[in-house]
């Protein structure tokens, strides 16, 4: 019942702010932030209960579920389950929703109930994503958080909103699609095999397929998700929908939306298909260690603040692939950590530039410089989550970035050292940044007010949080242990599988465990 | 013909029983209201009938018409479509013409052809209720007499004309080779006997010629765009849905007759009408600048995805085409249905730029036409996802996976036109602020009910699939 309420509060948080945004514009921001609130409190009440319990090995593998008919008839329910990744990432979803409302507080002022209306409704879907069992379901949430965010963009964001979102729109939902035509390729093929026509993850997890079935299917699934993580040369639409969306929109962008793409990996592409998945992580571990190295070379070059902090987000999530078809334990760790600390150091950027893009009415950082002097609480707070980006020890995202390439470097010694030279790149573009807008010398002279109290508190907030896991991060990756080790397991049978098979060829990648 | 035989037949001559009665009505005494409420009377009494009989069915009646769970399923679609359709008239017609009452007549006629249609078994009733209903859209699409809507008239008047003699033509070859026009016997002599398949052929081809014009499939699609612009609102929604599902589900019955995809020559021709409908119409609908224009595209486009359900082969197959439909009819009433609703005493409000801002002026009226839109590309919440999502299930299940990838690719392009729209009415107008007219009552009460059927058949489609499962299963 408490996986259903987290989903539904935002749904029915949504329909109230954009009723009683007719009324008074003050309405919507506070619905949605109780209504965040609530939520935020649900999964901290979730956490709470079973955080000993998680600890314990020999459990079932989820912590709560629900499972409901839906449509019988084609072997879809309304299966709703939670394990300590899901956990993670719902707490995320309703942090990093909390903070999008209350940063945009006053940035929007136009059709706030409607806007609070797809931000709401957009989180809703996220979660959904994030706590589906049923593979119907998952697409469903799935093209339901685009919606909302299409809006988003097109209607409150920057100068080429229109076309950002149309872009954005169409790769998310052709790549979705494709997914569909998996899903229920498997889904016939399960039938075939066992006569049980269903969309139930669990059950759906031992089907055998031949494995140019496997790899096709397996593709479908993989196109969805490296549009939303993105990877190369799935990436254009990002810099586009990143850099034109509001501030709130560019917070659950960075945040939450390409977490879904990992998430979806994690739980779903790798344990369906694991011989695709050892096949083809090769390449895609080449894919990531480019990603890493391109996108921080692009978000050098670039010259609009929130277009850079976009192409540092192709470049961090070119770890998580990396560290997702590692495939070993740390770097599956590490890629959790990444994804917790990406979505709140990325985030806090975004909104750093949306305060600032509101009060210069600019992202150009060769208009900027020295502002430093007239905002210092700004420049602190940029130059936090500038080290923070840039993977400095003692905050989460090295922690994250440590793991996994301490993780890949079991698995291929070479992309390791590629991407490793990635961090110093990154090193440059973040201080570069930091550079360019807080200090040198002034572009002109303006009087601009610095972070209220409001934003103090946000940035305070975030601050906090990335300073924890940097310096203990133990309770999440015990968190997520259990459910990453249930994750992998089906990948290292067939892998043994397949050792046992081919007992001549020698495998450099030994999983230690 | 027994007693039972004309029991089960009553939604038939109920439905065509009304027109009679509103004639004679007619001639001594004019009333608008007085004729709607007639119309809806006998459309709501078909209905009860159709229920009523469903205990006695399947039941073939003469070599003519079968009611079974299919042909009952599309009756009852046909008449909830005419039911709406004759609500979104009511208040579109009120002021407009002075002889309006003519119009629902036609409707009723227009209906009756329908229903034949999708209950015959033998190519001589397919034909009657053909022309009954070709006859009466000549009419009803000439109706409001403007300079467009003639032109649509007579446009559709010729080239139906022309596909009508080549269908027959092609029912004489068939007719000549088997020396049969009922379906059931038709599919058990090819298959038996060798035929002069040439002959044969030739029969088949005109056959699809002729059911190809009213499916509108590229490339017998010419008409649609001129047709849907010039015809009255409502009368273009009835020709989008009942005109089009109605042959499409004689189509399908017919094929089930013969294993299209055993015969790859009839595989590939409507494998090809398909593909090229989905390009066609998506492709197509891209360039337009008024919305009817992009909904007669789109809806070539949903032709072209309906065959990929139809050329597939598993269980799924005719629950696919028929959730389809079923989706597709309430998606595009309400399409129309809002056009309707916002056009005034002059003409339809079609021209894109009028839709600017609209969210902003009628938010509840732009939401509606909004969930259509995003049922119509496939959105979930709505019934189009369900719907499409079945026609990939079986397309998948049949394994026809190239399809499936083209139906995905221009799922993909219908995005763009569809998105345009939505954006236009989420733009800043000059218009915000100037007080809209109040809506009709009757155009927004269908326009209620069709926007809560559509999100309802795609939050909670089990009822409806247990009908259609029920139903499919007698065919």
């Amino acid at each position: 019942m408490m996986l259903i309420l987290l989903i539904t509060i935002p749904l029915v948080g949504g329909v109230m702010a954009w009723l009683l945004g007719r009324r008074d514009q003050r309405w919507p921001r506070w619905v949605s932030l109780v209504a965040l609130l609530i939520d935020m409190v649900l999964a901290l009440a979730l956490w709470g209960r079973y955080f000993d319990w998680v600890n314990l090995p020999g459990n079932g593998a989820w912590l709560t579920e629900v499972n409901i008919e839906w449509i019988p008839q084609l072997g879809i329910s309304v299966h709703l389950g939670m394990d300590g990744l899901s956990l993670l990432l719902a707490l995320l979803t309703a942090f990093l929703g909390i903070m999008s409302v209350v940063a945009s507080w006053t940035e929007i002022q136009e059709r706030v109930g409607f806007f609070h209306f797809n931000l709401m409704w957009s989180l809703a879907g996220i979660m959904g994503v994030f706590l589906s069992l049923d593979l119907f379901l998952f697409y469903f949430f799935w093209e339901l958080m685009l919606v909302p965010m299409y809006f988003l963009i097109a209607l409150w964001g920057h100068e080429r909103r229109v076309y950002a979102a149309v872009k954005f729109f169409i790769f998310t939902q052709l790549s979705g699609l494709l997914m569909l035509a998996g899903i229920l390729g498997l889904y016939f093929i399960h039938g075939q095999n066992t006569g049980v026509y269903t969309f139930d993850y669990s059950q759906l997890l031992a089907t055998s397929m031949s494995s140019t079935k496997g790899q096709l299917f397996m593709l479908g699934f993989l196109i969805a998700f490296v549009v939303k993580l993105p990877a190369i040369p799935f990436h254009t639409w990002l810099p586009d929908a990143h850099t034109e969306a509001p501030t709130a929109g560019s917070v659950i962008l960075a945040g939450l939306l390409l977490k879904t793409g990992a998430y979806g990996m994690l739980r779903f592409a790798l344990p369906l298909f694991p011989r695709a998945a050892i096949d083809l992580a090769p390449v895609a571990m080449v894919f990531g260690a480019i990603g890493i190295i391109y996108g921080a070379v692009l978000a050098f070059a670039q010259t609009d603040l929130k277009r850079l902090v976009a192409y540092t987000s192709i470049s961090h999530m070119g770890f998580v692939l990396l560290g997702i078809f590692a495939g070993n334990e740390l770097a599956l760790q590490g890629v959790v950590i990444q994804i917790l600390c990406h979505g709140i150091s990325t985030g806090a950027l975004f909104i750093l530039v949306g305060a600032l893009q509101e009060r210069i009415q600019s992202r150009d950082m060769l208009r900027m410089g020295g502002l430093w002097a007239v905002m210092p609480r700004m420049g602190g707070a940029g130059l936090f989550f500038g080290l923070a980006s840039l993977g400095l020890p003692g905050l989460g995202n090295f922690v994250g970035e440590f793991l996994v390439l301490l993780g890949a470097y079991q698995v291929s010694i070479t992309l390791t050292a590629i991407a490793a030279t990635g961090l110093v790149i990154s090193t440059i573009y973040a201080l570069w940044m930091i550079q360019r807008t807080f200090f040198g010398g002034r572009a002109d002279e303006r009087r601009v007010p610095d972070l209220t109290i409001r934003e103090m508190a946000v940035m305070g907030v975030m601050v906090a949080s990335l300073v924890w896991i940097g310096i203990y991060p133990q309770p999440i990756m015990d968190t997520a242990s259990r459910s990453l080790e249930t994750l992998r397991k089906n990948v290292q049978i067939t892998k043994a599988d397949e050792k046992m098979s081919k007992p001549m060829s020698s495998e450099v990648d030994h999983v230690s465990h | 013909m027994s007693a039972i035989d004309l029991i089960c037949m009553l939604p038939l001559i109920l439905i065509a029983a009304a027109p009679v009665v509103i004639m004679f009505l007619l001639g001594w005494y004019r009333n608008h209201l007085l004729t709607f409420s007639l119309t809806l009377a006998g459309i709501l009494l078909a209905f009860l009938a159709l229920y009523g009989i469903s205990p006695m069915i399947p039941r073939r009646i003469t070599g003519l018409l079968i009611l079974d769970g299919f042909a009952v399923f599309f009756i009852g679609l046909i008449l909830a479509s005419g039911f709406v359709v004759t609500f979104l008239s009511y208040d579109y017609l009120k002021g407009r013409k002075e002889h309006p009452e003519e119009f629902y007549i036609l409707l009723l006629l227009a209906t009756l052809g329908s229903s034949v249609i999708v209950a015959s078994q033998h190519f001589a009733s397919f034909f009657i209720g053909l022309e009954v209903l070709s006859v009466s859209l000549y009419a009803l699409i000439a109706y409001t007499r403007n300079e467009l809507s003639i032109e649509a008239g007579v446009k559709y008047l010729v080239l139906a004309a022309a596909s009508a003699a080549f269908l027959l033509f092609g029912i004489a070859l068939i007719y000549l080779e088997t020396g049969t026009m009922e379906f059931s016997q038709i599919g058990a002599r090819i298959a038996s006997t060798e035929m002069n398949s040439r002959v044969l052929l030739a029969g088949t081809a005109m056959m699809i010629t002729g059911i190809g014009f009213k499916l509108a499939v590229v490339p017998f699609h010419m008409w649609t765009p001129d047709v849907y612009e010039g015809a009255p609102a409502p009368v273009t929604a009835f020709v989008a849905t009942v005109s089009k599902g109605a042959v499409f589900a004689l189509l399908m019955r017919y094929s089930l007759q013969m294993d299209i995809r055993t015969d790859s020559s009839l595989f590939i021709v409507f494998a090809t009408l398909s593909v090229l409908s989905m390009f066609g119409g998506n492709l197509l609908a891209l360039f337009q600048g008024k919305v009817k224009r992009i909904l007669a595209y789109s809806s070539i486009a949903h032709m072209g995805y309906l065959l990929v359900a139809f050329l597939s082969s598993g269980q799924m197959r005719v629950p696919a085409v028929m959730y389809y439909l079923t989706a597709y009819f309430v998606t595009s009433l309400g399409a129309f249905g809002v056009v309707t609703l916002l056009s005034n005493k002059e003409r339809d409000m079609d021209s894109l730029e009028e839709y600017r801002g609209l969210f902003w002026r009628r938010p509840w009226v732009a939401g509606a036409f909004s969930a259509t839109l995003f049922s119509l590309a496939g959105i979930p919440l709505t019934a189009g996802f369900i719907g499409k999502f079945y026609l990939v299930a079986a397309g998948a299940e049949a394994s026809l996976w190239l399809l499936v990838l083209i139906l995905v690719l221009n799922s993909a392009i219908g995005l763009f036109y569809y998105l345009r729209v939505i954006v236009i009415m989420s733009a800043r107008s000059s218009g915000e602020g100037i007080p809209a007219m109040r809506l009709p009552l009757t155009g927004s009460l269908a326009l209620i009910v069709l926007a809560v059927l559509l999100i309802w058949l795609g939050v909670f489609p089990r009822p409806v699939i247990d009908i259609i499962h029920s139903m499919a299963g007698s065919i």
